[in-house]
């Protein structure tokens, strides 16, 4: 599908590698460029080294989803290089950013790196291999087209000289030399060798002894520690505090305010805040935890998640604003010519109209493993930023920002993450690490507590949501209004996979309100579709059980010529198991949600016990994402994605009163552990015959609440509408 | 005040207040940045390690408390990341953000030292108190019971 057009313009850079082997750079135009017609800078790198390892840059940031392994394989399943030859190496965020995004994107997610970025890193690896075939030409007298690449050794038939191979190391240097006269095409799916096979990750190994460095690990000389503390209602700004009250305080060197600029600050910015400085994090965290503060709590004081779901319910109550299908993410096969304007008359029409009731999920945290910290080493001339980021280039520029610094002097070093999940997308982390370091004159780690983390998270928005359908002859809906009620900040996440639904339905309108909001809001494992799913897909099966269809094969009827999404259905009723009728205490659901051009269908079997605790006995997922080029990541995302997802629905929600999140640690935010771990999840990838590439990252996290709620109405007989759903009277 | 710890088999005499947690003595002053911070109140295992042959949660552990015991981390499981549980953990690529997983693999030698072949109800109660967010769990699971099956043969 959207595999993203490039022009042939493109060219090659070459510079001989420290080591004296062969550095290629790939042009490739940024959409921009492409659509002015002109060739772009150079956005991926290799180099080849005399001993003939191969050392690939990923410009995106590991998070557990793989990056530093999926970009190396692809480059190296063109260059055809063993596996065992190729290092995976760092992007250099500063080259990046001063010489034009370099690399394109730094940035990492919307489960991206593989489904976008392939064609300019296979493109990487073509290019060289063609070069080096090349240089072997030149260097052995004989037609280009006699000389093979294949894992690492250039070889050829010669006719006086017999067999003659070489390594691509020994070729590297001649090949800085060669310019291709026209660029290589890459590979197509079924030509590949490396790609589609099960590959380890390759920083497995030093996640098991402690090796992995994470920001939090990172020590510089005559380093300082920070523990910091915003307004704890969001928006809201420091007005005082008192340092002499805790200056005495063992190992305390300094207060720093953190100023905000603006009233209300954009989701990068720095927000009013105050950190304490001392020798040790513990020490800076005692003195700061008894400091007297003053704020001005701001509008927020006012707001809390009962002041929002009063208000999102009145809303509801009236006819919200239209939105169009244009306005949504608009997935494969939607049907665009849904009529909006006939809902209305055909539902005060209807003899058989189906009324739902509210649905609602909760405000969620991203609570990555590691807190936020970053580290930051501020000089006069020099300024070097270990920090929390999906996105290396956009946080080295912040740093700049921050400071009024050049970028060309600010070095923000790629580490490991500790999770991401989209919260290392709106985070000033790192403003804070280098505000802090340049007022004390010293390197300084931030590290926030797990209070502060959540309480300052970009958090995933709530959600409210209800229908109203007109039913006709053959129990199918002929007019369908949804009207969901997200929040003002990020209010697009409110339509996702509901302006855009997938199911065939005539006479469809989507309706969308909005609630005061002043919680910082951010990108959260499939945002929007997460929440959404849950409504929309409980939403189906409650049509469906009123028309008198099965839920599967009333989505099976009604994604009729809609092959991805037939794939997926058609392996649910064939490889599950599926029935409605389990017998008492138990039961079966599905659902499905498309994400990041990805189909992902859930079957979830439940147990309710007598006392009504829930068990999720079984979850299966039938994922259709196009190509996968690394099966056993692939499944393991998936496994995380359904896990991460169904932990937030079976045991989350953030509660917020006068303005502030209350619960702010694993105590009273609690999250799944291994005993709710479902004991069996299984993962079908069913890739269609209409191929494209989707993501993988995130997709099988919206089907898993609504296929649990529906499984749960079969087995109980009652219809959950929120989460968390372990709170459910059953 | 000096404390003496016994780190990995190494005295370690650090000058600290006697109720700074423990975790903050192995990162900052022992310099061993394995065992991780999560949350700070016991909830989250990353901070996880032995101490005596338990597993135990250094984020809430005074320092005055671990004095003269055998402290247990990550760094001195193996000298070359090939304890039966490294090796079942790499094999059935466990780890992905990597983050809980010193504390979970702490978690998991503590069982098995305890219960050589511990049954899935065992490793459930053993586990809960390592949380992974990436919901590497069955993984997890799978990898103890293979960590038991290398240390039989």
């Amino acid at each position: 599908m959207n595999t993203p057009s490039f022009s042939r313009r493109n060219f090659l850079k070459v510079t001989v590698s420290a080591a004296g082997g062969l550095m290629v750079g790939f042009t490739l135009p940024t959409p921009l460029q492409a659509a002015m017609g002109e060739a772009g800078e150079i956005n991926a790198w290799l180099t080849i080294d005399p001993d003939n390892i191969v050392s690939i840059v990923t410009p995106q940031t590991e998070m557990g989803q793989g990056a530093w392994t999926s970009i190396p394989m692809m480059v190296a399943e063109e260059l055809d290089v063993p596996w065992e030859n190729v290092r995976s190496v760092r992007a250099d965020a500063n080259r990046h950013v001063n010489n034009a995004e370099l690399y394109t994107t730094t940035s990492t997610g919307g489960s991206t790196t593989v489904s976008r970025r392939h064609p300019y890193m296979m493109q990487a690896g073509a290019s060289a291999r063609e070069r080096l075939r090349v240089a072997a030409s030149n260097r052995w007298g004989v037609p280009l087209d006699k000389v093979v690449a294949k894992q690492g050794y250039l070889s050829t038939e010669h006719e006086e000289q017999g067999m003659l191979q070489g390594t691509y190391g020994e070729f590297a240097a001649d090949a800085v030399a060669v310019t291709l006269e026209k660029e290589p095409t890459i590979k197509a799916y079924g030509d590949w060798w490396l790609l589609g096979t099960d590959v380890k990750r390759v920083d497995v190994a030093s996640k098991t002894n402690g090796s992995a460095v994470y920001p939090i690990d990172v020590t510089v000389e005559g380093m300082v520690y920070a523990a910091v503390q915003a307004c704890p209602v969001p928006e809201g700004k420091l007005v005082s505090f008192d340092f002499e009250a805790v200056k005495g305080m063992p190992g305390v060197i300094a207060a720093v305010e953190l100023k905000q600029v603006k009233d209300v600050p954009a989701f990068t910015d720095l927000r009013s805040a105050v950190a304490i400085v001392a020798e040790s994090w513990f020490q800076a965290k005692n003195a700061l935890a008894v400091m007297p503060i003053v704020w001005d709590f701001g509008r927020g004081a006012t707001i809390s998640f009962e002041s929002q779901t009063a208000e999102a319910l009145s809303l509801l109550a009236a006819p919200g604003t239209l939105v169009k299908d244009e306005d949504g993410n608009i997935g494969k096969g939607m049907d665009k010519g849904v009529n909006h304007d006939a809902v209305p008359d055909l539902l005060a029409a209807s003899t058989k109209l189906v009324t739902g009731e509210v649905y609602s999920r909760p405000f969620e945290a991203h609570a990555t493993m590691m807190p936020p910290c970053a580290v930051a080493d501020v000089k006069a001339d020099r300024v070097d930023v270990w920090t929390f980021t999906q996105d290396i280039g956009r946080s080295l520029n912040e740093v700049a920002d921050q400071l009024g610094r050049d970028t060309k002097a600010v070095f923000l070093h790629q580490t490991q993450l500790g999770g991401g999940f989209g919260g290392g997308y709106n985070m000033d982390v790192h403003r804070q690490a280098a505000a802090i370091s340049a007022a004390v004159g010293k390197p300084v780690k931030v590290i926030r507590s797990r209070e502060e983390d959540i309480a300052q998270d970009s958090q995933r928005p709530p959600v409210w949501g209800t229908y109203k359908a007109a039913l006709g002859e053959d129990g199918l809906p002929v007019a369908l209004l949804t009207h969901f009620v997200g929040e003002e900040k990020m209010p697009a996440f409110a339509q996702r996979g509901v302006a855009n639904l997938p199911y065939l339905i005539p006479n469809r309108r989507h309706e969308n309100s909005l609630v005061q909001n002043h919680v910082p809001i951010g990108y959260h494992r499939a945002p929007g579709a997460n929440s959404n799913g849950f409504i929309v897909e409980q939403m189906v099966d409650e049509l469906a059980q009123a028309g008198g269809w099965d839920p599967l094969e009333w989505r099976i009827k009604l994604t009729e010529g809609m092959e991805p999404w037939q794939r997926v259905l058609q392996a649910m009723k064939a490889k599950s198991g599926w029935t409605t009728d389990m017998g008492d205490g138990e039961g079966m659901g599905c659902a499905v949600v498309e994400s990041h051009g990805t189909i992902a269908g859930c079957v979830a079997t439940v147990s309710v016990s007598r006392r009504g605790q829930i068990f999720v006995d079984k979850l299966q997922y039938f994922i259709n994402s196009g190509y996968v080029i690394n099966p056993l990541n692939a499944r393991e995302q998936a496994e995380s994605s359904a896990i991460w997802e169904l932990s937030h629905a079976m045991f989350g929600g953030l509660q917020v009163r006068d303005g502030r999140i209350v619960n702010t640690n694993f105590d009273s935010y609690p999250m799944m552990r291994m005993p709710d771990t479902p004991p069996e999840i299984e993962v079908n990838l069913e890739m269609s015959e209409d191929q494209w590439w989707g993501g993988l990252g995130e997709p099988t996290g919206p089907p898993t609440p609504p296929a649990v709620a529906n499984a749960l109405f079969y087995a109980t007989g009652t219809r959950v509408r929120t989460t968390p759903l372990s709170k459910a009277e059953l | 005040m000096a404390i003496t710890l016994n780190i990995n088999g190494q005295d370690h005499t650090i000058d600290a207040d006697p109720q700074m947690p423990l975790l903050w003595a192995i990162r900052e002053k022992a310099g061993l940045s394995g065992t991780k911070f999560g949350c700070g109140i016991a909830q989250c295992g990353a901070c996880t390690v032995i101490i005596d042959g338990n597993a135990v949660r250094s984020c809430n552990t005074p320092l005055a408390t671990a004095a003269g015991k055998a402290i247990r981390t990550i760094e001195g499981l193996s000298a070359d990341n090939d304890h039966p549980v490294q090796k079942a953990w790499q094999e059935l690529t466990v780890p992905q953000c990597g983050y809980c997983q010193s504390g979970q693999i702490m978690s998991a030698v503590a069982l098995l030292e305890q219960s050589p072949d511990p049954t899935d109800n065992e490793i459930d109660k053993a586990m809960a108190g390592n949380i992974c967010r990436c919901g590497t769990y069955t993984r997890i699971r799978a990898a103890i019971h293979r960590a038991a099956e290398m240390s039989k043969t």
